[in-house]
């Protein structure tokens, strides 16, 4: 299944170059891949997995393991950031 | 102690200066700047006043942290009666001009009266005289700063001034100090032009060398500026990405307001993001940021300075506009585009730096401008009215407009009224996205449901300054609450309300409770000032601030029925995201509110809750 993998601020520096303009990669995944999964798939650093969001809605730091991703899906990741 | 213990009040009817000590009880009580600033203005001005008249007073004021080492505190703000809002306003800057003043060794300047000519304030230390401004008005701020330094020869002097839209009594014109920095919000700027005051400069060697224990401010002032190091938004988040890194956030969590709040998310959002303002462009292969820039004592630098692209349509003539400037913040991206469906960063950047150069606040402006393009899509506002075809997305119209309020020609007179005058004048006050008659910022009260309590209740009309609340809801500081939630965000908006109210009344930035509670800042304060400044004493003063502001407002004639928001954000629900389907719950979260407050159901405060706070 297709889903929308997004990385911003530092952490889009974990993205192939040709994805870093517009900060969004399609991923094939197998079903049942999880929130925690493609995390470790990306090896992106604990410290900077901050802000997860699932269309939008924030995933909470126990749920990512066991948050399994649907066709369509957009995940998006920020590190500690804030703005005014 | 760290206040200087001392006011310049300058009559500008009279045209005299003179100096009196600051009301040191009032300080105990009130703390400085927001605080303090307003106590003066209550005791001293009819809350009916017209704001634009000689009778209503403007306030520049620093806290006690002002000029000293603590991180960040380098803030003053301006105080007044608002021309936008009729409401109490408080605007807050930072740069360099608010720690000039303190070193000065001034703790507030207060200005009353009307000059029967324009003329400046020209501080240097204990000297204070007001001098011919002839020469400088009808110039913009930029130009001020530059002439006023030079004619003083010292290119150290600060200088806090308006440009032409303060001038013309643009409704939304702020007060610029050190050519980007502004004390922006609820027309503060307009209040200045009305004196006839149009710039105050300052050189101060005097210095902030009186804290009550310095010893221990030393050591209070480095274990903060570590708490903020150590943090990563403080540390690293906000130094590197600036507010702008929000756009792609709010656009995602469904909270964008786009094209006059028709929408929660904008398809643009990504290209006039942080991230945009990092990257080469395909034109010069230069970005558009070209570093961070920090104002006065500040360990976090969250400022931009950017470059615009010197053969972009909008500046290829103008070569003035080339150089390095201010860049896009977080609001001023949202206001000037995704407000109006404007996706152009170079053209934003360009209309930011006309706000800066003129004073206008970019908020407000942008959008006014929103609104205006929905009255012209709708056929409401012709051509032949606006001067320039203008659907939304048009960065062209944007910077037509913008120059025309600046300059105060053709429709940007209609513009420098602000939404809710203008769509009034033209039968559609519904499209006009305000509160108190001020427009609010960037998070859509439908997405996050926090902001749209923070909006109605603001003491300034709608405001995210206030209370934050975007920190809890969206960001997890201190704790991750739910924004589509209702319950429980009474207690969360007051609790921020206070906590801000004592920030803004110290001296530092709220930038810094990103990392910062009022249990970081009150070491710093007890160190500096007499009192015994607790965190708890800290949050009674927050209160204690928020309730004389509402006092003043109910007495300028606001009732509970300013307490709310617009039509459109409780009757229309979101089209897409996560927020999908869903509207405002302010009614709801009202009523709550008030009992929170200690508060009748009218929403005036008991006298049980006036006499606990000593009012």
């Amino acid at each position: 299944m297709r889903v929308t993998f997004k990385l911003y601020a530092m952490l889009a520096d974990h993205l192939p170059d040709e994805a870093r303009r517009t900060n969004a990669l399609d991923l094939e995944v197998p079903p049942g891949r999880t929130v925690g999964q493609v995390i470790d798939e990306f090896n992106l650093p604990p410290k900077l997995v901050h802000l997860v969001l699932v269309n939008g809605n924030y995933i909470q730091p126990g749920d990512r393991a066991g948050r399994a991703l649907a066709e369509g899906d957009v995940l998006a990741i920020w590190p500690p950031i804030a703005g005014g | 102690m760290a206040w200087a213990k001392k006011i310049l009040r300058v009559n500008l009817s009279k045209g005299t200066c003179a100096s009196e000590p600051l009301n040191m009880e009032w300080a105990q009580q009130y703390l400085g700047q927001r605080g303090l600033a307003t106590k003066y203005l209550v005791a001293e001005t009819d809350p009916k006043v017209d704001p634009l008249s000689p009778d209503n007073k403007l306030i520049m004021t620093t806290g006690p942290l002002t000029g000293t080492m603590a991180s960040t505190g380098g803030r003053y703000s301006v105080v007044t009666k608002g021309p936008l809002t009729g409401a109490i306003a408080c605007s807050n800057s930072g740069g360099y001009f608010g720690a000039e003043l303190k070193m000065a060794g001034w703790d507030m300047i207060i200005f009353e009266g009307k000059s029967p000519k324009p003329v400046y304030l020209w501080l240097e230390n204990d000297k204070a005289e007001l001098r011919d401004a002839s020469h400088l008005w009808g110039t913009t701020t930029w130009h001020t700063e530059e002439t006023i330094k030079a004619a003083h020869q010292d290119p150290q002097i600060r200088i806090a001034s308006i440009g032409r839209a303060g001038e013309n009594g643009v409704l939304y014109a702020c007060v610029v100090n050190d050519l980007h920095r502004a004390a922006g919000r609820s027309g503060v700027g307009a209040v200045m032009g009305s004196k006839n005051l149009k710039a105050v400069a300052v050189r101060g060697t005097v210095g902030v060398g009186n804290v009550r224990d310095f010893k221990a401010f030393l050591q209070a002032t480095t274990a903060a500026k570590k708490v903020l190091a150590d943090n990563a938004v403080t540390g690293q988040g906000l130094p590197k990405f600036g507010t702008q890194v929000l756009m792609n956030v709010i656009n995602e969590v469904g909270a964008l307001p786009t094209r006059n709040a028709n929408d929660v998310q904008f398809e643009g959002a990504r290209k006039i993001s942080a991230e945009a303002m990092h990257e080469k462009r395909p034109t010069d292969g230069k970005a558009n940021l070209i570093t961070n820039a920090a104002c006065f004592g500040c360990t976090i630098a969250c400022g931009r300075v950017s470059q615009v692209d010197k053969t972009h349509w909008s500046v290829v003539n103008n070569p003035k506009y080339w150089g390095a400037t201010g860049g896009l913040e977080y609001e001023n991206a949202w206001s000037l585009g995704a407000a109006n469906g404007v996706d152009d960063l170079e053209a934003l950047t360009v209309a930011n730096m006309i706000c800066n150069e003129d004073g206008m606040d970019p908020i407000t402006f942008g959008a006014t401008v929103g609104a205006v393009m929905e009255m012209y899509q709708m056929g409401v506002l012709k051509k032949e009215q606006i001067g320039i075809e203008s659907p939304f997305g048009s960065a062209q119209a944007l910077l037509e407009m913008a120059h025309m309020t600046a300059e105060g020609r053709g429709f940007g007179k209609e513009l420098a009224l602000g939404s809710a005058r203008l769509t009034k004048k033209y039968g559609h006050p519904e499209l006009s996205m305000t509160v108190k008659g001020q427009e609010f910022p960037a998070y859509d009260p439908r997405g996050i449901q926090g902001m749209g309590l923070t909006y109605a209740t603001s003491n300034r009309g709608a405001c995210h300054l206030r209370s934050y609340t975007v920190a809890s809801e969206i960001l997890g500081v201190p704790v991750k609450t739910d924004p589509l939630a209702t319950d429980g965000k009474p207690d969360l908006v007051k609790a921020f309300q206070d906590a801000t109210a004592a920030f803004d009344s110290s001296g530092t930035c709220i930038f810094t409770t990103f990392a910062w509670t009022l249990g970081d800042l009150a070491p710093q304060l007890d160190a500096a000032c007499e009192g015994g400044w607790t965190l708890e004493r800290l949050a009674e003063v927050g209160e204690r601030i928020w309730n004389m502001e509402r006092q003043y407002n109910l007495a300028a004639g606001l009732t509970a029925k300013d307490d709310d928001l617009p039509k459109r954000l409780k009757t229309e629900p979101a089209k897409t995201g996560p927020a999908k389907g869903m509207v405002s719950g302010i009614d709801k979260m009202i009523p709550e509110y008030y009992k929170v407050r200690g508060w009748t159901t009218e929403g005036v405060p008991t006298k049980d809750t006036m006499k606990r706070l000593g009012l």
